[in-house]
């Protein structure tokens, strides 16, 4: 059973804080807070421990040293959002409820590696609806927002809409093949017109789950509604998770028409990028803000995709990787400020620098990484993932890509211009955040400072990645 | 380890320094004490680089390190000179000294302004010692984005508008860049074999033509935005404009001369054929570019405008001799970038003091300041007369050299071209000598004025520092040029090797 460790720990710790919760008294809830992070902290540390490659269940289950670090970068990414969401949980609003955080989070998670794991689209499926479905039920938390409750019931709908796609998608993969079984299906897969359709369908599902445009029009408003805590979950790793299997399952499953949906990622890019920047341009609310920004950064890991090559896979994961760092960053500056002030539009943001210095030098960081401006980790995963871009050919792609990636700068400018260059009579009073938001941010700005210079790192991803283009 | 680590670890060093100050006395005295020592570090590279040549090293590049960085893209910290980058190091070295003593006045958040200002400069020095096109690429975007929040926050003027138009522009140059060098990358190797980022290595090489074709204009464009090609040069008068001082004379003194200096040795060396056969587009733009800014600072009344548009003529300029493929026009387009970049950058600083104290860069609102600011005003004739080309400072050798080179072409197209150019020296002397009339001679026309001061010790330190360079290379031109020379040879032999028929 140590193939299936990661899932086993999450399970494990889920039903220790289970236990925990009933035990405690209302009034100390909050106890709980510290064991959930040590607990996590301790499955991620856990998790880089070598792992025992190898399939279950008949093969509906697979490990590999790939998605091994895959699910290693998620529960990162979650620890992250553990520690970052702390100064917000324990707010007296939220104070009887902050285990069903961490809980529905962990589920989620399982959820993940499930689907990361899978070599069956039925697991696949099961997976994926148990990573969204909790999410819904976080995106409501604050249910005492209007918001908050909007964003849940939009999500809930877009996310059982787009499943239903998916489920149909599936049907008909079935029907032409018979089987449910990756390397089974990969092997039928011969692009009959029935099988396109097929893949149209699944595709379709997979964006709204990504964020894609044309099916992008959910983001903004869930990221708005939900807390920042969610939000940065949101997009982070549930987008990471779904980049991931959706790379492996066009690599291996879909091999053989490659050329097919070659043709759709390139169109699919071009649609992304430009209109999540362009949106992004004209938004004030920072949630919405770091939504489109989120959308275009979708878009670019597409571009490690259609690479079509190891180093396509590599990159792919290295991006998501760095992307997880500078976005999370991003996302715990705007947390820590709307929950002291609660102010989240970019005006409010005037003259920050002036009074708290540290938090707009970490949201400088983070912004310039999204950017891509050197030398911090952004730019080097968007180089490379426009180098395997290239690599296939496709220059004026990644140069529709790269001018694209000087819109994006002018919007992040504009965040950096309200902190440094703007004064304000009423800027954002200076405040002392807790250690545990320190602690996140330290942890984004270290990861966005130290990946590009490791260049190990990336060799290590590129050894795993081995074989499955 | 290479003397030229030292050239990124200082700067790296003095920032971290700089964080440990506890006032402005020490922030500046940190930066004095970590950029002098920089310049103490380039005068010796010079020496020891000559004492190499002359000791018969006859080696492309020397001083060499080479690390492996990522292994997949055969990526490397790879680091080196030659005679060319060998001068260019000293001239960013000298303009950033001088450009410390022009700040010395900077009070809001001096801190963060030194500490910018050497991150942009340590950018600079890293894209000089690159041999590997990604590390080159690299300090180049390092050496861009600072320049954002130093206008931005230190400017004047429409200085938010300003900050972003440079900024975007020149990322915008640096999107057709990468795209270039990306292109290079994978056609690195066309007989087989790893790819590489390496410049010496893909210099052996010829690449395919058609993708020669294809690359460069990316190329000789994106680095042609940051060194001011015409119709491209439009963020460098907004931009210098609202940059304060010691940000505009590391602007135009030495970040500008990366886009020239990425022209001939990333764009130009490594595709000649595609140089050959697409040059004459770029000389187009660039002659349009040197007669243009020349007839641009005529018009101009604010100070600072009239040096920038004055910038963007001297800057086509070596573009201009780096599209006339020989030896001799190289060689002025290598010495006329430090010239400029010295002269410009005491241009810069001087306007900075002047404006200082006066509060207006309008030359019409000024005059008669020979007399209230003596020292000022014969360093502001000297910068002028250098600027214009007299012999015994740097303009003329430079300029020469240029001509010289560029007559050596003897068809219709490069003789026009090289007439029209040529005629932008009668331009400069105007708008050189009509400015030393209005703002230095006559009377003083507003007598608050005759209260003012000359200039401080700090003032007088940077202005005599770029004084001494321009003469030196006025007066003594043989040793740089003999240094340039010896790094030429390889690029001007390949570019033999692209043409088949010389002209």
């Amino acid at each position: 059973m140590l193939i299936m460790r990661h899932e086993l720990l999450l399970v494990t710790i889920t039903v220790i804080l289970l236990i925990v919760e009933i035990f405690l008294p209302n009034d100390r809830k909050r106890k709980i807070i510290l064991p959930a992070i040590l607990l996590m902290a301790a499955v991620t540390v856990i998790g880089f421990f070598p792992g025992k490659p190898g399939t279950l269940f008949g093969g509906m289950y697979q490990s590999t040293q790939l998605t091994l670090l895959l699910k290693n970068i998620l529960n990162i990414g979650a620890l992250i959002i553990f520690i970052q969401s702390v100064d917000w949980l324990k707010q007296d609003q939220n104070k009887e409820k902050i285990s069903e955080f961490y809980l529905l989070i962990l589920s989620t998670l399982i959820g993940m590696n499930y689907m990361i794991s899978s070599g069956n689209f039925m697991m696949f499926y099961l997976g994926l609806e148990l990573s969204t479905i909790p999410i819904a039920a976080l995106a409501a938390y604050e249910r005492f927002k209007e918001k908050s409750a909007e964003a849940g019931v939009k999500l809930i709908f877009v996310s059982a809409f787009s499943s239903g796609i998916l489920l149909y998608g599936l049907s008909m993969i079935y029907g032409t093949t018979g089987t449910m079984y990756f390397t089974e299906v990969a092997a039928q897969i011969t692009g009959t017109p029935l099988q396109i359709l097929a893949f149209i369908f699944f595709f379709s599902g997979m964006a709204f789950k990504i964020s894609l445009v044309p099916f992008h029009l959910w983001t903004a408003d869930v990221y708005e509604g939900a807390p920042v805590n969610v939000a940065s979950y949101l997009s982070v790793i549930s987008k990471g998770a779904a980049v991931f299997i959706f790379t492996i399952i066009l690599y291996t499953v879909f091999a053989k028409i490659a050329v097919l949906w070659s043709e759709v990622l390139y169109i699919i890019i071009i649609l992304t990028i430009t209109v999540g920047n362009l949106f992004a341009m004209r938004q004030q609310n920072l949630k919405r803000f770091l939504a489109f920004s989120s959308i275009a950064q979708a878009g670019f890991i597409l571009l490690g995709i259609i690479g079509q090559s190891q180093t396509g896979m590599a990159t792919v994961v290295y991006f998501v990787l760095v992307y997880i760092f500078s976005n999370l960053g991003a996302f715990g500056v705007v947390g820590i400020i709307a929950n002291r002030t609660g102010k989240e539009t970019i005006s409010d943001y005037d003259g920050l620098y002036r009074t708290n210095p540290k938090l707009s030098l970490v949201m400088m960081l983070a912004l310039f990484s999204l950017a891509g401006i050197p030398p911090l980790a952004g730019f080097f995963g968007k180089f490379f993932l426009f180098t395997a871009g290239a690599k296939q050919g496709y220059y004026i792609l990644v140069l529709i890509a790269l001018l694209n990636t000087i819109i994006s700068l002018y919007y992040y400018l504009l965040v950096i211009k309200a902190m440094f260059l703007n004064n304000s009579d009423r800027p954002i009073a200076f405040f002392k955040s807790d250690g545990y938001t320190r602690l996140g941010l330290l942890l984004c700005v270290a990861g966005i400072v130290a990946v590009g210079f490791a260049g190990s790192l990336y060799e290590w991803i590129y050894q795993l990645s081995f074989g499955l283009y | 380890m290479s003397i030229l680590t030292v050239f990124i670890l200082i700067p790296l060093l003095t920032i971290l320094g700089i964080l440990f100050c506890k006032n402005d006395m020490q922030v500046k005295w940190v930066s004095v004490f970590g950029m002098g020592l920089q310049l103490l570090s380039a005068i010796t590279l010079i020496l020891l680089f000559l004492a190499e040549r002359r000791a018969g090293n006859v080696e492309e590049v020397l001083f060499v390190q080479d690390n492996l960085w990522y292994e997949t893209f055969n990526i490397h910290f790879y680091i080196g000179v030659d005679g060319v980058s060998v001068a260019m190091i000293g001239l960013t070295a000298l303009v950033v000294f001088a450009g410390i003593f022009a700040s010395w006045d900077i009070k809001d958040l001096s801190r963060e302004f030194f500490m910018f200002l050497i991150l942009l400069a340590s950018g600079v020095f890293g894209f000089f010692i690159s041999l590997d096109l990604f590390t080159m690429f690299l300090f180049y975007e390092l050496a861009v984005i600072p320049m954002y929040l130093l206008i931005g926050i230190w400017g004047s003027g429409p200085r938010h508008y300003s900050a972003m138009k440079l900024t975007l522009m020149l990322m915008g140059g640096s999107a057709l860049i990468m795209l270039g060098l990306i292109g290079i990358y994978l056609n690195s190797a066309p007989h087989g074999g790893p790819l590489t980022w390496d410049l010496i290595k893909i210099s052996k090489e010829t690449l395919p033509e058609d993708m020669q074709r294809f690359l460069f204009p990316f190329l000789f464009l994106g680095f042609g935005v940051l060194g001011a090609l015409f119709p491209f040069h439009t963020w460098s008068p907004d931009g210098h404009a609202s940059a304060p001082t010691a940000v505009s004379m590391l602007h135009a003194g030495v970040l500008m001369k990366l886009g020239g200096y990425g022209c001939y040795r990333v764009a130009v060396f490594l595709l000649p054929q595609a140089a050959h056969q697409l040059g004459w587009i770029f000389l187009i733009l660039a002659t349009i570019g040197v007669i243009y800014g020349a007839l641009g600072a005529i018009w101009q009344k604010d100070l600072k405008y009239i040096n920038a548009y004055s910038s963007v003529s001297h800057c086509a300029l070596v573009l201009f001799a780096i599209l006339m493929f020989n030896q001799t026009a190289l060689n002025g387009a290598i010495l006329q970038m430090i010239s400029h970049g010295i002269m410009t950058a005491l241009f810069f600083a001087l306007i900075g003091m002047i404006y200082g104290r006066t509060h207006t860069r309008y030359i019409n609102e000024m005059g008669g300041l020979m007399k209230v600011m003596p020292f000022l005003s014969v360093a502001y004739v000297i910068a002028g007369l250098a600027s214009l080309g007299l012999p015994g400072f740097s303009g003329f050798v430079a300029e020469m050299t240029i001509f010289v080179g560029a007559f050596q072409n003897a068809d219709t197209f490069h003789r026009v071209a090289t007439i029209i150019a040529a005629s932008s020296i009668v331009v400069t002397a105007v708008y050189i000598l009509r400015v030393i009339g209005i703002l230095l001679l006559g009377k003083i026309r507003n007598s608050d004025y005759e209260l003012l001061t000359d200039a401080k010790w700090y003032d007088k330190i940077s202005v005599v520092a770029l004084i001494l360079g321009i003469t030196l290379i006025g007066l003594a031109p043989l040793w740089l040029s003999d240094m340039i020379n010896g790094g030429l040879g390889p690029i001007v032999q390949k570019l033999l090797a692209a043409t088949p028929i010389i002209h």
